[in-house]
């Protein structure tokens, strides 16, 4: 009999995860225990340079500038009080995230409208001021059914952050998010994306980390209906004593549903400290889907950490493919003994390959005016040390 | 002019049980415009010989010299020896993600000749090489040997030598793995390098079947990391009838 009712269940599933990688979710601030820095979710993040974002500090809504650039047709009315929070199926899984939505006084909305294809990206600028207040920021993103769209997410100056990007991409929608973390060096950013799919919708997230001393993004992508695609797309650079972390966590909770995940990073500099972990779950209602996870980074100084943690759970064997790579490396000697054995002066190729390396992933990006900056940052980045070192 | 003058070269690499002498003394001189083939079974020490020229770190020199018009080669860094005029030819170019061939060509051309070439006669002069080596115009878009097929590497390695224009180009088994068409495609591409003046070429090969598209002045066969006997074409013609059993037979002795 208790057989039969597991078979039952698990036939239905969509509940209860047991793992310690996607715990249990709650809006209440007290149901999530202030971390000590052992647990699995906490292990790799310098507790002491949250400025007390996880444990008490009081959050408030500002000093921090939020300005848009807005194209025709879409919308961005702020709603006062609670009812945005959770709107995408989030529910914070921990005590920053819960204690971001439980401070946020309101929420800043972009929406675009259904059937609209909106032609130049929508420019969203948060800056802070360096007052020394903690910052909390609720922000809900929604493409209507069959819209198509670019927001572009820039994050700079000095703050103090702990904010929530819901994402609702309806059905059969088309939305890119840019995410530029680019902040002045003493700036603490812990953000969480949550993005939910729609059927037969396509969401791509580009996700860019420069500046900071600590930044640390959850991203979770959920499917709401069959046949979504999600393509996550990261390139982060941390300097000396810049901790960068990203959690990715893509939930396979619908049938046909594809996911592509490829994070590139370098790291150069005494005290460096890159973390890529890598979550999919493939449940069992889930099937045919097609998902694959790469993260790699690219180490070009002694004195950097790079972790990197791809995990994949699968419920059902009935899937179409399901792979993850990842590796931290030197530079090749091969390749640049291949350049080299051309002529190429040691410090020219190797900026040839790290260059390369990036180009790889910034190609794949489709914002034009972007690529175009990326690769002028990555120039600027490498000036820093690679072009030094010979 | 050029010469390639390698005296009593001994090489060695590490391996989990202390350093393995590879080659044990070969001497060779490649004299101006000439065309020395070098034949030998499989793990007689050709590839080690082509990469300790070039400078691969993986290998130790512990004895003997390489000059190439009387500078000495092994004092060199691998880029410095490029641009004295060695051009390495591998049998597994290498990926390098992100980079076009354009920009790896351009980059090459201008670390070589230490000035960047003039842009309009460069454009077509890659265009022409490519063209020349049964390669479409989209090619220089690609990302260098990424996905490139077994064909494309050897003849984008020969664009590479017509276009880089060194003086003397070791081939290590650039005819592996190639169908007759691209055999002799590529076979092409050398001997319209050896038609330039003064030009030589070390060309290392498994099998004899490149040497009918090209003749060369010299073969010499290897085995056991050394010179085991040298002579004109008609030695790789035994080669293609014997195989090379008559002289591991008078190695192993």
């Amino acid at each position: 009999m208790t057989a039969t009712v597991e078979t039952v269940r698990d036939a239905l599933e969509l509940d209860k995860i047991e793992s310690h990688l996607h715990p249990e979710g709650s809006f209440d601030v007290e149901a999530h225990e202030v971390p000590t820095g052992r647990e699995e979710i906490w292990r790799f993040t310098p507790l002491k340079r949250l400025k007390g974002l996880h444990s008490d500090v009081e959050l408030v809504a500002g000093p921090l500038s939020v300005t848009f650039d807005l194209p025709d047709g879409v919308r961005n009315p702020v709603v006062e009080g609670d009812s945005l929070k959770g709107v995408s199926g989030y529910v914070p899984t921990d005590r920053i995230a819960a204690r971001a939505l439980a401070a946020a006084p309101s929420t800043n909305t972009i929406t675009i409208p259904a059937d609209t294809v909106v032609d130049r990206p929508i420019a969203v600028t948060v800056r802070g001021d360096g007052g020394g207040q903690a910052i909390a920021q609720h922000l809900v993103v929604t493409a209507e059914p069959h819209s198509k769209a670019t927001v572009v997410f820039r994050f700079a100056g000095s703050a103090t952050l702990a904010d929530v990007i819901e994402i609702v991409v309806g059905d059969g929608a088309q939305l890119t998010v840019v995410n530029i973390d680019d902040w002045d060096d003493d700036a603490v950013r812990v953000g969480h994306r949550y993005v939910s799919v729609g059927r037969d919708a396509s969401f791509k997230h580009i996700d860019i980390t420069f500046g900071g001393d600590v930044v640390r993004n959850d991203t979770t992508a959920t499917y709401a209906g069959p046949g979504g695609e999600a393509e996550m797309l990261g390139l982060y650079f941390a300097d000396a004593g810049q901790h960068i972390e990203h959690r990715l966590f893509v939930d396979h909770t619908a049938p046909k549903t594809k996911s592509n995940v490829v994070y590139k990073g370098a790291l150069q500099g005494e005290g460096a400290h890159t973390v890529w972990i890598g979550n999919v779950l493939i449940r069992k209602v889930a099937e045919g889907i097609e998902t694959y996870e790469e993260n790699r980074n690219l180490v070009l100084t002694d004195g950097c950490q790079a972790d990197s943690v791809p995990n994949l759970e699968i419920e059902t064997g009935e899937i179409e493919g399901a792979g993850h790579a990842s590796a931290t490396g030197r530079f090749d000697d091969e390749q640049l003994f291949y350049l080299r054995s051309r002529g190429v002066p040691e410090a020219e190729a190797r900026r040839l390959v790290v260059h390369g390396f990036f180009n790889d992933l910034i190609r794949q990006i489709h914002v034009p005016e972007l690529e175009e900056e990326l690769f002028a940052t990555v120039e600027a980045e490498l000036a820093k040390n690679v072009l030094k070192a010979n | 002019m050029s010469t390639l003058e390698i005296k009593d070269l001994k090489v060695s690499v590490e391996t989990e049980d202390g350093p393995k002498e590879i080659l044990k003394g070969v001497t060779l001189t490649i004299g101006d415009g000439e065309t020395h083939a070098i034949m030998g079974p499989n793990g007689s020490g050709k590839s080690t010989l082509a990469y300790s020229i070039a400078g691969h770190p993986k290998y130790t020199i512990t004895g003997g010299s390489v000059t190439l018009d009387g500078e000495d080669l092994l004092d060199m860094t691998v880029d410095e020896r490029a641009r004295a005029g060695l051009f390495l030819a591998m049998q597994y170019p290498v990926e390098v993600p992100g980079v076009s061939v354009a920009n790896f060509l351009r980059t090459a051309k201008t670390a070589i000749d230490g000035e960047a070439p003039k842009l309009r006669t460069w454009v077509k002069d890659v265009n022409g090489a490519l063209e020349r080596l049964n390669l479409d115009p989209s090619f220089s878009q690609r990302s260098v040997n990424e996905g490139f097929s077994g064909g494309e590497k050897k003849r984008h390695e020969m664009a590479q030598l017509e276009l880089l224009d060194p003086k003397v180009a070791v081939l290590d088994e650039t005819d592996s793995g190639l169908d007759i068409d691209a055999l002799k495609i590529v076979s092409e591409g050398i001997n319209r390098f050896r038609e330039r003046e003064g030009k030589g070429v070390l060309l290392i090969t498994h099998y004899t079947r490149i040497l009918r598209y090209v003749q060369p002045d010299r073969v010499h066969v290897f085995v056991d990391g050394r010179v085991a006997e040298s002579g004109g074409a008609e030695l790789a013609e035994e080669l293609e009838a014997n195989g090379y059993d008559r002289f591991i037979k008078a190695a192993a002795v």
